[in-house]
């Protein structure tokens, strides 16, 4: 398990089951690639996120149709400050992918992944309360696990960890 | 997909549905969850999950900790299997590190896993069955919890909250008589699960109450983000210990029970046979139990032995270094995922080069299978509310971290 350094090359990669597809599609819907610590980042572009996660879902080779995980990482003060990350399964190949999408700080905003996997619902729900950024077309989009009325989004960078209150 | 749409605001104003609150103080929703409920008579109409309640922070609280100081945090997320916890952010920061366990540890990983695994599922057995009326079950499951609680405490001194999986291996060697123990209990368990199974599995006020209620199909299950038991009950056979094995697990032989009918019964049956599983993975862990270090060959991450910090100077150096400053981790990120006894638990743990995390993330099983409850209780009783709320095994430290 000794480390070795990341391949971030897209021409290394661009064999792997969740890259081929969408070099395939649509080769500028691809940022960037990194293969680190046994596990494969793919950097996606902020308007192709619904079809590029449709298209992994519904890839005939390895689909990708189990969505673990929507989460957020704040990188304040560098822009883009944002980066959310969405962990894919892929229940009958058992492999995973990672996708991240980069966001500046000003009114986040991305599309909902809705469509493509329902289970979305409630890890998207947490995004927007704790990082405050939105989801278009979400049926639902509330606050989750903070009060209705609480102002601020906690898991900023910029927000105190013992709170204002 | 407009079946699997999720229930919006409910809007009262109608006279023939009430909206009722199952509040989050009731005896029944195992933690604090509220449930709001719009009910014609006893027929649900819709159900939408509130959660919330028992936010602490403790994502937040892990970027302001070092490492080793997140270990504690992370046994009282989902409080039922903390060492499950444990488990999987150890081993996600070692994947980071780059870190080589001794199999020894492992195998004692292994060992208290499947300990706690047992534990999980005698509390959901006996709340699960409390719930629905078979109020006997929960003392039987609680006289074996105790069992496993003391040998808890025989190996680290805790009861529930071990914190006993370090990273770098395991905190203490097991005591002398630790493991004869454990090989007590592993004789007279078995036995003990075949008395749950009589008092329920043939039962026919238990079979009526549980087949057929709170049915999901698989394509539902996958699509709502179910893992675990839930979705193996379903049909669906994924289990992490044996498809994408971690710490060991590719040593042991052990079967994973699945079911077809995805209802409360076929959960049921998944998670008694599974207690099975788990109590043949600890004998077989006794038998094979290896020598060796408990802790991995690190001496900058890894606290040395107690007797060389007091005679060596190196080491008393070390473990200054480590608890004062705390190790730094190499940059990058990982998503380690794991079976946990509710499903796939990950933590996907970032770093920037520095001793304390730039961010911890946990994946949590019980807020996907959350989302089940609606597909689940729509159209049927009020009573069978309980029964899908137990069978999914909820724990709201969880859910809501």
């Amino acid at each position: 398990m000794a480390l070795v350094p990341a391949v971030t090359d897209l021409e290394q990669l661009k064999d792997h089951p969740a890259v081929a597809p969408l070099l395939a599609w649509k080769k500028s819907a691809i940022e960037g690639v990194k293969y680190d610590r046994d596990e494969m980042t793919i950097y996606v572009g902020r308007e192709f996120i619904r079809e590029a996660c449709a298209l992994l879902r519904d890839n005939p080779g390895c689909p990708f149709n189990y969505l673990s995980d929507i989460t957020c990482v704040d990188w304040y003060p560098q822009e883009p400050r944002f980066e959310v990350i969405y962990h894919l399964f892929s229940i009958p190949k058992k492999e995973r992918v990672r996708l991240k999408v980069k966001l500046g700080s000003e009114s986040p905003a991305l599309e909902s992944v809705f469509s493509v996997w329902p289970s979305c619902n409630f890890a998207e729900r947490e995004v927007f309360d704790l990082f405050g950024i939105r989801f278009n077309g979400h049926p639902y989009l509330r606050r989750l696990l903070m009060p209705e009325n609480w102002e601020g989004h906690p898991l900023r960078k910029d927000y105190p960890v013992e709170g204002y209150r | 997909m407009a079946h699997l749409t999720p229930t919006p605001a409910l809007e009262p104003g109608q006279d023939k549905t009430m909206i009722l609150n199952m509040g989050p103080q009731h005896p029944s929703t195992h933690g604090v969850l509220r449930v709001i409920l719009e009910i014609d008579g006893e027929n649900i109409v819709r159900i939408m999950p509130d959660i919330g309640y028992l936010h602490t922070g403790i994502e937040k609280t892990c970027e302001a900790k070092f490492y080793q100081q997140v270990v504690p945090l992370t046994d009282r997320i989902d409080y039922l299997c903390p060492l499950t916890n444990n488990l999987c952010y150890v081993l996600a920061v070692e994947k980071l590190l780059g870190l080589e366990i001794p199999p020894k540890a492992q195998w004692m990983r292994v060992l208290m896993n499947e300990l706690t695994r047992i534990n999980s599922h005698l509390v959901w057995l006996g709340t699960h069955a409390m719930d629905i009326g078979a109020m006997t079950v929960f003392l039987y499951c609680f006289r074996e919890r105790e069992d496993v609680l003391r040998l808890f405490e025989m190996i680290s001194g805790q009861r529930m909250m071990t914190s006993y999986f370090r990273v770098g291996g395991v905190a203490l060697e097991p005591p002398i008589g630790f493991f004869d123990k454990v090989r007590a209990f592993a004789n007279r368990f078995p036995s003990r699960v075949d008395e749950y199974e009589n008092l329920l599995t043939g039962n026919p006020i238990w079979v009526m109450r549980t087949k057929g209620v709170a049915t999901i199909t698989a394509e539902d299950a996958i699509a709502l983000g179910a893992s675990g038991p839930t979705l193996r009950g379903s049909g669906v056979d994924i289990d992490l210990r044996r498809d994408m094995p971690y710490t060991g697990y590719e040593n042991f032989k052990f079967k994973v029970p699945t079911a077809k009918e995805g209802d409360v019964f076929a959960r049921y049956m998944c998670r008694v046979a599974e207690l099975r599983e788990s109590i043949k993975i600890v004998a077989q862990a006794l038998e094979g139990m290896p020598e060796g270090p408990i802790k991995a060959n690190a001496p900058k991450v890894v606290l040395p032995d107690r007797e060389k910090m007091k005679t060596e100077m190196e080491a008393l150096i070390y473990h200054f270094k480590i608890v004062t400053e705390g190790f730094a981790v190499p940059e990058g990120e990982v998503y380690q995922a794991i079976e946990s006894p509710r499903g796939e638990m990950g933590y996907y743990v970032v770093s920037d080069g520095t001793a304390k995390p730039y961010r911890v993330h946990m994946r949590s099983a019980c807020m996907a299978n959350m989302q089940l409850l609606p597909k689940m209780c729509e159209g049927r009783l009020l009573a069978d509310v309980v029964a899908a709320i137990g069978s999914i095994d909820i724990v709201l430290g969880e859910i809501d971290r």
